[in-house]
C-alpha cells in the first residue's frame, strides 16, 4: 500500500492535465471548455461523496446497508441506461429488470464459487462494475434497435403484412440489437492484456499485489461481465422490441425517425 | 295408429329435410360480403386522410381503386388490411369486425402486398420459405416449384441470392409470398409500377388465374390499361369515394 501516494497536494498539481485539454479546447475553438469545467467539479464533488460513503459502509459492515447500496446502484444505472432509450416507452423498467437480473445473477454465482465474499468492500465495487457495464451495454442496444426498425421499417411492415408475428417480424432486428450490446464487452476481451491493463487488475497491482495474482481477478471479471451484459441485453431487447408495436400489433410510427 | 305415426314421422323428416335444402339454397344465391367499410375515418393529428367511406366487397370481386396520388387509397389498402387502424368507423371481415380478430390470423387471410417489396435475408429461398415460418410449417420445395412456374421462374431461382435477380422477377417472388398460402383477400398497392410489359402481363394473368379460382382482389393502380380492364373501378379523390 506504501505505493499510493496520491496526496491533495499531488492531486492539484495533476489538475495542470485537466488545464491541457482546457487549452486545447480553446486554441481549437471546440466549445467544450464549460463542459469539462463542469465535468471536472462534478466528478470531484460525487467521487468525495462515494470515497465517504463507502468508508461509512466498509467500517458498519452491514448486510441491509450493503444490500441498500446495491439497489442504489442498480437503479441509478437503470435511470441512466433508460434514459439512453430515446423515446422508447417503458426503458426505465425494462433496463431496472435487466439490470437488476443481470447483476444479482452475476454477483450470486461469484458468491456461491467463493470468487469474492459477501462483504461491503467487494460487494459494493463489484455491483458498481457489473451495473455500469451492463448499463453501456442497454443504451447500445437501445440506440441500435431505434436505428435499426428505422432502417429497416419497410420489411418489418411487409413481414406483418405476410402474417408474421411481431418476434417473428423483428427477428433480424433483435438479434443484431443483443450482438450490438455485447459486442465491446467481446472485443475488450480480445485484446485484454495486449492492449489494456484493466481497472481491477492496474488497481490491485498498484496497490502492490503479484500481478499473477492481480490476472486472476481480471479473469474472473472478465467472466462476470461477458455473463452480466449477455444477461443485460438479452431482457432489455426483448422487453424493448415489443414497444415498437401497439396492442394491434402494428408498427409504432412515432418511434421510428 | 300405428300408420299414422309412421306418416307423421317420415313427413316430419320431410320438413326437415326441405328445410336443410332451402338453408342450403339460399347460401349458394348469396353472394357473401367479404368486407363491409362503414362510416371509416382516418386522420393524422389535425390532416383528414379518408373521410366517411362506405363500402362492400363480396367475395371474389376483383376490385380497382383509382384517384390522383395522395387521395388516400394505400391508406385504405393499409387499414384493410389492418396495418394500420381506422379514427372512426368500422371494418368487417364476412360480418365479424377486424378489432375482434386476432390480427395475425387476419393477416393471413387478408395479404397486402407492396408497391416496391424487399426481398429478405440471402436468397431467395429465405423469402418462399417466410410464409412456411409463419405457418410453423417445413419448407415445400415441390409447392413452391410450382408457384415459381406459374410466374415463369423456375426450381434453380430458390438457391438465387436476392442480389441476382431482375426488378421484374423480385417483384414476381414477393407476390408468390402473399399468395403460396392462397389468403382469401390479395390487396396489391401498385405492384406493376416500373414493371416492363412482359412483367406485368405475367402478373396480370397470374392474379387473373387467382382470381377466377375465388381470390378477392383488391387493386391500387395508376396503370391506364389496367384502369380501363378493370371489372369494378372505385374511384377516391381528396380522401372520398367519388364514384363506384
Amino acid at each position: 500500500m506504501s505505493n499510493l501516494t496520491v496526496s491533495n497536494s499531488t492531486l492539484m498539481l495533476g489538475f495542470v492535465l485537466v488545464i491541457v485539454a482546457l487549452v486545447i479546447g480553446y486554441i481549437e475553438k471546440l466549445h467544450i471548455d464549460k463542459d469539462i469545467i463542469i465535468g471536472v467539479i462534478r466528478a470531484v464533488i460525487q467521487l468525495s461523496v462515494v470515497g465517504y460513503v463507502l468508508k461509512f459502509i466498509i467500517k458498519a459492515n452491514d448486510n441491509w446497508l450493503t444490500l441498500a447500496f446495491f439497489l442504489i446502484i442498480v437503479m441509478n444505472a437503470s435511470w441512466n441506461a433508460g434514459k439512453r432509450g430515446n423515446g422508447i416507452p417503458k426503458a426505465f423498467q425494462s433496463s431496472l429488470l435487466a439490470i437488476f437480473v443481470g447483476t444479482t445473477v452475476t454477483l450470486t454465482t461469484l458468491v456461491l464459487t467463493g470468487s469474492i465474499k459477501f462483504v461491503p468492500e467487494q460487494i459494493v465495487p463489484v455491483t458498481g462494475m457489473i451495473a455500469s457495464n451492463i448499463m453501456v451495454a442497454i443504451g447500445l442496444s437501445y440506440r441500435n434497435m431505434k436505428q435499426t426498425f428505422t432502417d429497416r421499417h419497410q420489411q418489418v411492415l411487409e413481414k406483418l403484412a405476410l402474417g408474421a408475428d411481431i418476434k417473428l417480424a423483428s427477428l433480424d432486428i433483435l438479434r443484431d440489437s443483443i450482438k450490438s450490446g455485447m459486442q465491446p464487452t467481446i472485443d475488450s476481451i480480445k485484446t485484454l492484456g495486449l492492449v489494456s491493463l484493466p481497472g481491477m487488475m492496474s488497481g490491485l497491482i498498484f496497490a502492490g499485489v503479484d500481478p499473477v495474482k492481480a490476472i486472476k481477478y481480471q479473469i474472473m471479471v472478465t467472466f462476470m461481465l461477458l455473463a452480466s451484459t449477455s444477461i443485460g441485453s438479452i431482457i432489455s431487447c426483448y422487453l424493448a422490441y415489443k414497444q415498437f408495436f401497439n396492442e394491434r400489433k402494428q408498427l409504432n410510427n412515432d418511434l421510428i425517425s | 295408429m300405428a300408420l299414422f305415426l309412421l306418416d307423421s314421422n317420415l313427413l316430419l323428416g320431410m320438413i326437415i329435410e326441405y328445410n336443410e335444402v332451402h338453408q342450403h339454397i339460399k347460401e349458394w344465391c348469396i353472394v357473401e360480403k367479404i368486407i363491409e367499410i362503414k362510416n371509416l375515418s382516418y386522420q393524422v393529428k389535425d390532416t383528414k386522410i379518408l373521410h366517411n367511406i362506405n363500402l362492400n366487397i363480396e367475395e371474389g370481386e376483383d376490385v380497382t381503386f383509382v384517384g390522383p396520388s395522395g387521395s388516400g387509397k394505400s391508406t385504405l389498402m393499409r387499414i384493410i388490411a389492418s396495418m394500420i387502424s381506422a379514427s372512426s368507423g368500422e371494418v368487417l371481415f364476412k360480418g365479424q369486425k377486424i378489432e375482434n380478430i386476432d390480427p395475425i390470423e387476419y393477416r393471413q387471410k387478408i395479404s397486402y402486398a407492396f408497391q416496391q417489396p424487399t426481398l429478405f435475408g440471402k436468397t431467395i429461398k429465405d423469402n418462399l420459405a417466410f410464409p412456411f415460418e409463419v405457418r410453423k410449417q417445413e419448407f415445400d420445395r415441390q409447392k413452391v416449384t410450382g408457384y415459381l412456374e406459374m410466374v415463369n421462374l423456375n426450381e434453380t431461382y430458390i438457391d438465387k441470392s436476392v442480389n441476382d435477380v431482375s426488378g421484374g422477377e423480385k417483384q414476381r417472388i414477393a407476390l408468390l409470398r402473399n399468395l403460396i398460402f392462397p389468403p382469401e383477400v390479395l390487396i396489391t398497392d401498385e405492384v406493376t409500377t416500373g414493371l416492363d410489359t412482359e412483367n406485368k402481363a405475367i402478373v396480370h394473368r397470374m392474379l387473373k388465374d387467382f382470381n377466377e379460382q375465388g381470390l378477392t382482389i383488391l387493386k391500387v393502380t395508376h396503370d391506364e390499361t389496367e384502369i380501363n380492364d378493370a371489372a369494378i373501378k372505385i374511384t377516391i379523390r381528396d380522401g372520398e369515394i367519388a364514384n363506384v
